[in-house]
């Protein structure tokens, strides 16, 4: 699904990841560990193609991210969906419409009809016609799960989807990765709770990697 | 869809692309109010350029048909050399019709210079004879030659020593109304694509969602592009109408009040003023999407 080959990004002079290798294989379950500032965030943005790397390669579905055009990302984009860690709503649409932008954007508004579905699996029929700034960090956490999974993507990358939610909540969000895991898509979930990792590997058969001194490893037994 | 969502541009008008992008409320008004100016502008312009067109048509055309022989000679030689003159101008082509004027004639002509009751008689006065071309012309050169021949005190005046630089200035000034219509152009579109840099700086954070989600640049541009499209059109429109009423107020051309006065349209040229808001509108899709394209390479 998504390949990067001994891939470095630096920025203003700093390198921030190095010689870093990684495969996420389809139905695989992953997560990103490691301190704040390690560089998580910098990888999950080099999976999506919103940075470019320094040096190495990396590969969105087979193709070479050196090679593809801004339309080739944006519609490799479609295959991806993204749980930001600050959601990145447009706060002058309601919480529907930003579920739906991804629809819209690729002119697929005409399966806006599983929205109601959709609102329900992530607990927010109520909440339809709130705008962001109306909603709470845990509702917005689960309207921005909705939208990445809207598009029905073969991927979903979330960076740090329980950071601002109570631990119910983060439960409920993990349960609703962890089912659309089950459902075949690849999961790569960015996040330093190490609690949430290890109640999630009661129920899911997830490897975990650790960035450290820039480096990317797996994780140990501690885990 | 929430009430946010809404650009102040009716449903029936909206992509999908309007509906995400946020109302641009004050480059909007900018871009609106430099279209009108603008139009408001180009009507005067081209006013003024079709105006000269037409003037420096009616002088080139009128003197280019007026011809006049000067006749000097003493009294006792004058009636010998018009009779000659005539004699040469019957059998002259391109000659449609000629007078010899007579007393009361130069006086009218003398007068505005001289004052009224001029003694005439006692001046040497030359004997004019006023030429009228038919279609074909005279050929000038030839008819020099011939008077000299016949009627050594008669010069020929084909005028085009002061029709010349008439012309020319009003043909000068015909090209100026071209160029000022150039140059509004190109500052509309300038303008346009400045207020066009400003709404997508405003939007960048929408942009950046836009991408992240999957949107292609043509989608993004498409919104930006057609908002300002529509929007300068809207200027442009009331620019005119604005244009054309002004010009309306201008009193009627009239023979003799000369080049201000003649400055309103006439007949079909008011059809020309149908043609600013399309041109408009194409300025401002194209500064738009090159504005806009420009813009979305800083996106990833």
């Amino acid at each position: 699904m998504i390949q990067l080959s001994d891939v470095s990004y630096g920025y203003d002079g700093r390198e921030l990841l190095s010689h870093i290798d990684m495969n996420l294989q389809p139905g695989s379950f992953h997560f990103l560990t490691g301190p704040s500032g390690a560089g998580k965030t910098t990888l999950l943005k080099l999976c999506y193609a919103d940075l470019v790397p320094t040096s190495g390669h990396i590969a969105i579905f087979g193709k070479d991210l050196a090679e593809m055009d801004r339309d080739a990302i944006a519609y490799a984009r479609r295959r991806i969906g993204v749980v930001h860690q600050d959601c990145r709503f447009l706060d002058h649409l309601s919480i529907s419409d930003n579920i739906l932008l991804p629809l819209e954007v690729s002119a697929r508004d005409n399966e806006a009809h599983h929205l109601q579905e959709l609102l329900s699996w992530v607990g927010l029929s109520d909440r339809a016609n709130a705008l962001p700034p109306e909603m709470s960090g845990g509702e917005r956490q689960r309207a921005a799960l909705a939208r990445a999974v809207i598009m029905s993507p073969e991927v979903i990358i979330a960076d740090e989807p329980t950071g601002n939610i109570d631990w119910e909540m983060s439960q409920r969000l993990l349960d609703l990765l962890i089912e659309l895991n089950k459902m075949g898509k690849t999961i790569l979930i960015a996040t330093h709770d190490l609690n949430l990792i290890r109640t999630a590997k009661k129920n899911v058969s997830a490897r975990v990697l650790r960035i450290r001194d820039r480096q990317l490893t797996s994780a140990g037994a501690d885990l | 869809m929430s009430k946010f969502a809404r650009p102040a541009i009716p449903d029936a008008f909206l992509s999908r692309a309007d509906r995400v992008v946020p109302p641009s409320g004050f480059t909007a008004r900018l871009t609106q109010f430099t279209a009108a100016a603008m139009a408001f502008l180009a009507v005067f312009a081209l006013a003024l350029s079709l105006a000269t067109g037409r003037l420096a048509e009616r002088w080139s055309s009128e003197l280019a048909r007026a011809v006049t022989v000067r006749i000097s000679a003493p009294v006792d030689q004058m009636t010998i050399q018009t009779a000659a003159v005539e004699r040469v101008l019957r059998t002259t082509p391109g000659v449609s019709s000629f007078r010899v004027l007579d007393e009361a004639d130069e006086r009218a002509l003398l007068e505005p210079w001289l004052g009224p009751g001029l003694p005439l008689e006692s001046l040497p006065i030359p004997q004019l004879v006023e030429i009228v071309e038919d279609d074909a012309g005279i050929d000038t050169e030839g008819l020099r030659l011939r008077l000299s021949a016949e009627a050594p005190g008669a010069v020929l005046d084909d005028h085009s020593r002061w029709r010349q630089p008439l012309v020319e200035a009003a043909s000068r000034l015909r090209l100026l109304g071209l160029v000022a219509i150039v140059l509004i152009t190109m500052a509309t579109g300038a303008m346009i694509a400045l207020a066009a840099n400003s709404a997508l700086a405003a939007n960048r954070e929408v942009i950046r969602v836009l991408r992240l989600v999957g949107a292609r640049d043509t989608f993004i541009v498409r919104a930006f592009v057609r908002r300002f499209t529509l929007r300068s059109l809207g200027g442009a429109l009331a620019g005119v109408i604005l244009g054309a009423a002004a010009l309306m107020v201008l009193p009627g051309a009239d023979q003799g009040a000369g080049f201000l006065t003649g400055l309103r349209f006439q007949g079909a040229e008011w059809l020309w003023l149908f043609l600013i808001p399309p041109v408009t509108a194409i300025v401002a899709f194209v500064a738009t999407r090159i504005a806009a394209f420009r813009a979305l390479k800083e996106f990833t």
